[in-house]
């Protein structure tokens, strides 16, 4: 019986681990993107640039999806996962 | 004041981004765990009802022929349908799990409709390459929406699901108006202007 309660422990573990890294991983992402392709980021050489060039920031969206998806979804998730199985 | 047809595609890119973390992470926790918050079953097919929506003003704005026209439409109908017709499951005003389909469907029409209204080849530029690319793409993994809809409780269909929507964003945030792809560009294009 404490083998499969050690079992399940680790897998809860495991799967809150991923969920949680979900989130930082995709601002990882977007930061790296940001670094690799810095002329996509148009606010670092905003002059001449129209208004959609300024607001579309691809690295930036993708790093703020991550850090939305980590701010308001993972924490909540991870709750609940642990109240479920714990 | 109107943005290029390119960054429209990075917005979509975005939301299909957001709407791939969800899924994942449903078929990580599954379904029981997700609709502990009743928020959160809503989440996913409220995001594709509200794109398809928002596909409708993309396919009078920005489209510039007929065929071009019947795919952006074709986009939005089926993304209103299966985007609907899951969250009326969620709701309770449909019962039976084979309404999943319908994301089957569109899958299977917004491929499609990828390659039918890609004129060029693979390699005319970035654009043609990717029309081709996400209609194969969104052809072959309708077998995971079908797999979702048939047997939902299988972690492979939930996750494939959930990945050919992040891979579906990554390829949208490639796309250009006018690009080359591995280094090709058609004569007859017209000159990459960025």
């Amino acid at each position: 019986m404490n083998v499969i309660a050690s079992r399940l422990a680790r897998t809860r573990t495991w799967r809150a681990r991923l969920i949680g890294t979900l989130g930082p991983a995709t601002a990882t992402a977007g930061f790296v993107w940001a670094v690799i392709q810095p002329y996509r980021i148009t606010l670092l050489h905003p002059d001449g640039q129209g208004f959609w060039w300024l607001v579309a920031e691809p690295p930036l969206w993708v790093l703020l999806v991550g850090l939305a998806f980590a701010r308001y979804v993972a924490p909540g998730l991870i709750e609940d996962l642990d109240a479920a199985e714990g | 004041m109107q943005p290029k047809a390119e960054i429209v595609h990075w917005m979509f890119a975005t939301g299909f981004l957001m709407l791939g973390l969800c899924l994942l992470a449903e078929a990580l926790v599954g379904p029981e765990v997700w609709a502990r918050r009743a928020w959160r079953p809503y989440l996913w097919p409220g995001l594709a009802f509200f794109m398809g929506v928002w596909m409708w003003p993309v396919m009078v704005f920005f489209t510039n022929s007929a065929i071009h026209t019947l795919a952006h439409g074709s986009w939005a109908q089926v993304m209103m349908l299966c985007g609907g017709a899951e969250l009326a499951l969620v709701r309770g005003k449909l019962h039976n799990p084979l309404w999943r389909l319908t994301t089957a469907l569109a899958f299977v029409v917004s491929g499609a409709a990828l390659l039918i209204h890609e004129q060029n080849g693979w390699l005319f530029q970035r654009s043609a390459f990717l029309h081709h690319a996400l209609g194969w793409w969104l052809l072959g993994c309708s077998v995971f929406a079908i797999g979702r809809a048939l047997k939902p409780r299988m972690v492979v269909w939930q996750t494939g699901f959930a990945v050919t929507f992040v891979l579906v964003a990554a390829m949208l945030y490639c796309d250009r108006d006018l690009a080359p792809i591995f280094g090709h560009l058609s004569n007859v294009a017209g000159a990459p202007h960025r």
